[in-house]
């Protein structure tokens, strides 16, 4: 999967977990970008993201990732 | 478990507001509850349950049950959640000085905790099971060591199920089991432990959610009744019409040990109080065949109380079990390994259960039981005997064809009815009438075993249970009635409620005689009854007046001691 595949399979999970299709994502999103994405939803959507993509997040990925940019870097190196 | 919604639907069901006038359930722990409150609100949804649930802040045990102004008692709802996770308690297990009174202090700590919300709420406590999951610092050793956290964890879990056997109100959700089903690696992930304080995965949510609400809704009534099953292929393994009694595989023979435990199961329900019953597409002579003359067969006749075998559609035939038991269909599961029979049911009959049974009779016990179909909220005594009760009402039903005319039949019954207040000893039997009786109930209200004391001790009150027998055997406790204190000179009919097993035998007219007569040796003047309607007590609207009550206004009916008209029956009291 290439980094834009990657980017299109996150996005239709955040339009899942944030039940808004209008979301638009680039590797500078951060949480302030996103209404409801609150540490609860966080959780959410790492949940998710495991699951659909068949991988664990380690601890410091979750604590560490800065914006969507970092996310698809690590699903990337998970391949 | 079949067909759980995703944690992700469940939060979207989840954000649509109730209305608020269902019931309200506060839940609280030691860890982050939140996305379980959201799991637990969602599957409310999805099984139609009018439910709100409150999710209260991070730990706060102490503070929620022992301030009267918190959150949980301003809410006053009708179940707490308790949920105090393993995590925590292995803290405070390394903070304890005494370990191998670990379990015993704990308990006591729990047991405070339920004394002081029954205290001052009346309520239903769901308690979680721990997790017994072991800090592998004893290694396998730790099972038989005291001072060891998983023999305290094994103890302390014991000590739950002790206890709330003993507290009527107290049920356990039995988190354990579903940790055991799922796997550890599925049902917890430690790094949403350490930075957000979740014990479980988002992934185990769903089934936590869908066992709370199953708890709830056997507390609330909703459980299954009867089971009605298949004979070839489904109870054995071959067709009896074609195989004979020696093809059919059961016991030693072929596949036969996989139907073997499945009949055990069915047999160790039925000893619990399910009603079994068989609808197969058979002769008669040949489906009843095994039942007789098969050694290997775990379940004989008598543990079947209904037993259909002809070549009519199935839907029918289930209709005419369900009308014989007089139950909801919604109490009923349907077992067949055909899936064209189960389609034609299932489409058929809304309202039926039909699970979608494996393709290898090997995967039909552990599927079945993993489906929790038959919850429960309470067992009694007299809950085994009932496949002998409809049983005999099989043979009533026969005999009745013998008589020109009803009453000639009523006459031939000999009934007996024995009339007596609640008693301690009648007291779970009565709350689980008030549990199981959705159609024939004027008001409805489901009572605990706590609440039938508190209604008992009433001196407001006057509390009556009908018994019923006749000449083919014991009904048992059929009837409830609780007249309230209105007045001087009114009793109120605060509820009555019958058991559908007993229509028709002029039960309802010997009742409603006992109420007005039990009125007027009390000095009452009236009595007064109401009917509330819900989805399924239609069948008593019109009883207060089909007996002679008087409508006032337009759900409450009147009844003048003095001038109350007798409806004539054939029912003797006991003396």
């Amino acid at each position: 999967m290439n980094r834009n595949e990657i980017l299109d399979k996150v996005t239709q999970i955040f339009h899942d977990v944030f039940d808004d299709d209008s979301i638009v994502l680039t590797d500078e999103t951060t949480a302030k970008d996103i209404d409801d994405w609150d540490s609860l939803t966080h959780i959410t959507l790492i949940s998710e993201i495991e699951e659909a993509f068949n991988m664990k997040f380690s601890m410091k990925d979750v604590l560490g990732m800065k914006n969507v940019g970092e996310m698809l870097d690590i699903l990337e190196q998970h391949q | 478990m079949e067909q759980l919604l995703s944690f992700v639907q469940l939060k979207k069901l989840a954000k649509h507001p109730t209305d608020g006038k269902g019931k309200k359930l506060v839940l609280m722990g030691d860890c982050a509850t939140q996305h379980l409150a959201t799991a637990i609100q969602g599957t409310a949804m999805a099984d139609g349950l009018n439910l709100t649930v409150v999710d209260t802040d991070y730990n706060l045990l102490d503070v929620l049950t022992l301030d009267e102004h918190s959150e949980l008692f301003e809410n006053a709802p009708d179940f707490v959640v308790i949920y105090m996770c393993t995590e925590k308690l292995l803290e405070k297990f390394r903070e304890c000085s005494d370990k191998s009174k670990f379990a015993e202090m704990t308990m006591a700590q729990i047991t405070e905790y339920w004394s002081r919300i029954s205290s001052k709420l009346k309520t239903n406590i769901l308690m979680f099971s721990f997790v017994e999951k072991d800090d592998a610092v004893f290694g396998f050793y730790g099972a038989k060591q005291p001072m060891s956290f998983i023999f305290q964890l094994k103890k302390l879990n014991c000590m739950l199920s002790q206890s709330a056997s003993m507290t009527k109100n107290t049920f356990i959700i039995d988190l354990n089991q579903i940790a055991l089903q799922m796997g550890m690696e599925q049902f917890s992930d430690a790094k949403l432990y350490y930075s957000a304080k979740m014990p479980v995965s988002l992934n185990a949510l769903p089934a936590i959610a869908a066992h709370t609400i199953k708890m709830i809704q056997a507390i609330n009534g909703r459980i299954k009744k009867c089971i009605i099953v298949d004979l070839d292929n489904t109870l054995w393994g071959g067709v009896i019409g074609d195989d004979g009694l020696e093809g059919i595989q059961i016991g030693e023979l072929g596949i036969g040990h996989a139907y073997e435990a499945l009949q055990h199961w069915l047999k160790d329900l039925k000893e619990r109080g399910i009603i079994l019953c068989v609808c197969s597409k058979n002769n008669e002579d040949a489906a009843k065949l095994p039942f007789t003359n098969h050694p290997e067969m775990v379940l004989h006749l008598d543990d079947i109380s209904v037993f259909v075998a002809n070549w009519e559609d199935k839907a029918s035939n289930i209709r005419n079990i369900q009308q014989t038991l007089n139950i909801g269909m919604d109490s009923i599961v349907f077992l067949d390994d055909n899936p064209f029979e189960r389609n034609l049911v299932r489409s058929t009959i809304p309202d039926i259960t039909v699970p979608e049974l494996p393709n290898d009779p090997a995967q039909y016990l552990d599927f079945l039981q993993r489906l929790d179909l038959f919850e429960t909220a309470s067992y009694s005594e007299e809950d085994r005997d009932r496949t002998r009760q409809y049983q005999a009402e099989m043979q009533r039903i026969s005999q009745q064809k013998q008589y020109d005319s009803y009453d000639e039949y009523l006459q031939s019954l000999n009934m007996v009815a024995v009339v007596a207040p609640f008693d301690n000893f009648q007291v779970p039997r009565i709350a689980q009438l008030t549990q199981r009786s959705n159609q024939f109930n004027l008001r409805t209200i489901r009572c605990t075993e706590d609440d039938v004391v508190r209604l008992m001790n009433d001196k407001n009150n006057i509390t009556i249970y009908f018994m019923l027998s006749d000449k083919f055997g014991d009904h048992g406790l059929i009837s409830l009635v609780i007249l309230e204190r209105m007045d001087s000179e009114t009793l109120f009919i605060h509820n009555w409620l019958m058991s559908c097993r007993v229509l028709k035998r002029g039960m309802e007219a010997f009742i409603l005689n006992t109420i007005v007569n039990t009125a007027k040796k009390n000095g009452y003047k009236r009595v007064i009854g109401e009917y509330i309607k819900t989805p399924k007590n239609a069948m008593v609207e019109h009883i207060y007046e089909q007996y002679g009550f008087s409508p006032i206004g337009s759900n409450r009916y009147i009844a003048e001691v003095d001038s109350y008209k007798e409806t004539r029956n054939y029912i003797k009291m006991k003396e």
